[in-house]
């Protein structure tokens, strides 16, 4: 019969090793795959602000299942405890995994202690997207804002994190940073552990 | 050679999702909410324990009776906590090792929402079969 090959099929996904998983998906599967989700969500809601929110909520789903997931295949069950250690692990292992690349940089906010940005010049997710002059601030990067807040919230740092254009002099298109903003008992933990 | 043990998970919100009673000692009613009332108990013990240090399996933090809880935070901070009364440390890390990826291969589910009850029978029976193994 076509098709009797070696492999082995599992009764249940229980059953199913782990594995390393594929290392690279199709980038125009994703691409249909991320603007069907975006003009879904267009058709349910009357404005910006909760198109942003439902992507948000969408990525926070993603990022809760890949923290457990990285942190157990690739962090060999170690837990980051600290704020450099999870924020580290957010710009390289994270973005490595999910964008082939580490982000582009990571910075401490000048004016208030609990701002971080990851700055990406173009973010994948933004790729094959172009925004409507009428929809002004809208930002697909939302999802992956959501993906970070799904994995800062699980590991315990929770955070309000949001996806900014920020438009370069001598570029067309301008840079995209995702701001986290800690909240204030992530602060005080940190300066009580020392 | 008989033993107990009653075993849950607890999510990151404090909410129990699974439990299981996986000894092979004969069951009595009121031990089994003993035995969780143990549990929920050293939950604040295990709170300020898994900030200090970045290993997942934290070994014995409590005692009752002659009754050991030992836990294992995953990075969700979803805690995996065993009442138990053996003392073979190696055979429940591994117990723990194997249910942590049981319960990642959970997760992975885009149905399941985290934090609400496991109900998959299927990953009953292994935890109990894996208990059986181990402990």
């Amino acid at each position: 019969m076509i098709g009797t090959g070696k492999i082995k099929q599992y009764a249940n996904v229980l059953d199913k090793p782990l594995g390393k998983g594929k290392q690279e998906v199709s980038l125009s599967a994703f691409a249909f795959l991320f603007s069907e989700l975006v003009q879904y969500n267009q058709t349910q809601v009357d404005n910006i602000s909760e198109l942003e929110t439902r992507l948000e909520d969408a990525g926070y789903a993603v990022g809760a299942r890949v923290l457990e997931l990285l942190c157990h295949r690739d962090k060999g069950n170690r837990r980051e405890t600290r704020l450099l250690g999870i924020l580290s692990f957010v710009h390289s292992t994270v973005w490595k995994v999910l964008f082939g690349k580490v982000a582009d940089s990571l910075e401490k906010g000048t004016e208030h202690e609990d701002e971080y940005m990851i700055s990406e010049k173009e973010l994948l997710v933004n790729r094959f997207i172009s925004i409507p002059k009428d929809m002004g601030t809208f930002h697909c990067g939302a999802f992956v804002a959501g993906i970070v807040k799904g994995v800062l919230e699980n590991v315990g740092f929770p955070a309000v994190v949001t996806a900014h254009f920020v438009p370069v002099e001598g570029q067309q298109r301008p840079r995209t940073t995702i701001l986290i903003k800690f909240a204030e008992e992530v602060l005080r933990r940190e300066a009580r552990l020392g | 050679m008989t033993s107990t043990a009653c075993f849950i998970i607890v999510s990151r919100n404090d909410i129990p999702i699974y439990e299981a009673e996986v000894g092979s000692a004969a069951k009595r009613e009121d031990a089994a909410q003993l035995h969780q009332f143990v549990l929920h108990a050293a939950l604040d013990i295990v709170q300020d324990l898994a900030w200090t240090t970045s290993a997942m399996f934290l070994k014995a933090i409590d005692r009752f009776n002659d009754l050991v809880v030992s836990v294992y935070v995953t990075a969700g901070h979803t805690r995996f906590m065993l009442l138990h009364d053996s003392r073979n440390e190696d055979g429940i890390k591994s117990f723990f090792q194997e249910v942590h990826e049981l319960y990642i291969k959970i997760l992975l589910n885009p149905l399941y929402l985290p934090g609400s009850r496991i109900t998959s029978s299927h990953f009953d029976t292994k935890v109990r079969a894996l208990a059986r193994k181990y402990l």
